[in-house]
């Protein structure tokens, strides 16, 4: 029973950073339409922020694209350890896939036994994708009565989440230096390449810093 | 197409496609030392220069203006362990205002 209460609450207060979310994407020129498909279809927070915040940036669409899917790859391997819990197949294995998550994934490795965690997976993914969409929706339809979103603070809604997303993950020194080089190589690279390709050059810093331990 | 609606169907395919893989090969392929580090440090790099471009750059030239105040505070309300919504809309608030003020 608590593991779906838990799964609940959990959901709900994710699901409110969808609001952030709607008015984000469309101060970045996307449409309510738009905005609600992305959150629907795509259905991972970070990769949401960062395509449609290339976007805004002045980049193009591969490089928007490029840059929610690397940051999407980290689902497949979330996937590969719920797989063996959930053993779904057909439609149930798209669903599953779809609401592989960090929530999902979280609540259901923190459970103690094999029924607790496929209740807290499938009660997490649908909570969440429930309140995300519910608040995309609204976030997006209150930034769209705005004539001026700099004039309420939405050009910095973005980057605040960034920090948002990115502070639970620096763990050890490692990532923390990788964050600071990360910060300071994009900035170095932005006057002299396409808007969009400094975000996905630093991926590169990352796989040079993981390679060894 | 528009680069909007591209945007959004190419990230959601290649989001979905992740997912979806991740459902349908052996956990034994991905279970390497060195890919569970390397997907454990992209998202911190994409995000930190996601960060660095979003506040300092307009289009690829480099600015200091009002979203430093907003980045800042939010900054500083993550480091004091305040909820995310919190620390979002202070960042908004303070992003405002220094933009009124100019």
């Amino acid at each position: 029973m608590s593991v779906k209460r838990d799964s609940l609450s959990l959901s709900f207060a994710v699901g409110v950073y969808g609001a952030a979310f709607g008015a984000a994407s469309v101060a970045a020129h996307f449409s309510v339409l738009q905005t609600c498909a992305i959150s629907l279809l795509t259905f991972s927070g970070a990769s949401q922020f960062a395509a449609v915040g290339v976007v805004g940036a002045g980049g193009g669409a591969l490089s928007a694209i490029a840059t929610g899917a690397l940051l999407g790859t980290r689902n497949g391997l979330y996937a590969v350890r719920m797989a063996p819990l959930l053993r779904v197949k057909g439609f149930k294995r798209v669903v599953a896939a779809q609401v592989t998550i960090d929530e999902s994934t979280g609540v259901a490795l923190a459970q103690n036994n094999e029924k607790d965690s496929r209740t807290g997976f499938w009660w997490t993914g649908f909570g969440v994708f429930i309140f995300w969409n519910i608040f995309t929706l609204l976030g997006a339809l209150s930034a769209g009565l705005l004539k001026d979103p700099a004039a309420f603070g939405l050009d910095a809604l973005v980057p605040a989440a960034f920090v948002g997303l990115v502070w639970p993950r620096l763990t050890n020194k490692k990532s923390y230096y990788l964050a600071i080089f990360a910060f300071l190589f994009a900035l170095s690279l932005a006057p002299f390449v396409p808007a969009g390709v400094p975000i996905i050059a630093t991926s590169l810093l990352a796989v040079f810093m993981g390679w060894r331990e | 197409m528009n680069i909007y609606w591209m945007t959004a169907l190419g990230t959601s395919g290649a989001c979905f496609l992740f997912k979806y893989l991740g459902h349908n090969i052996p956990e034994s392929w991905l279970s390497h030392p060195r890919v569970q580090r390397i997907n454990l440090l992209i998202p911190v790099a994409l995000l930190s220069s996601l960060v660095a471009i979003q506040t300092f750059t307009d289009k690829t030239k480099i600015v200091v203006d009002h979203r430093m105040a907003g980045v800042s505070i939010a900054i500083a309300a993550f480091a004091a362990k305040l909820p995310f919504p919190v620390a979002v809309f202070g960042a908004a608030v303070a992003s405002a205002i220094i933009y009124r003020l100019n």
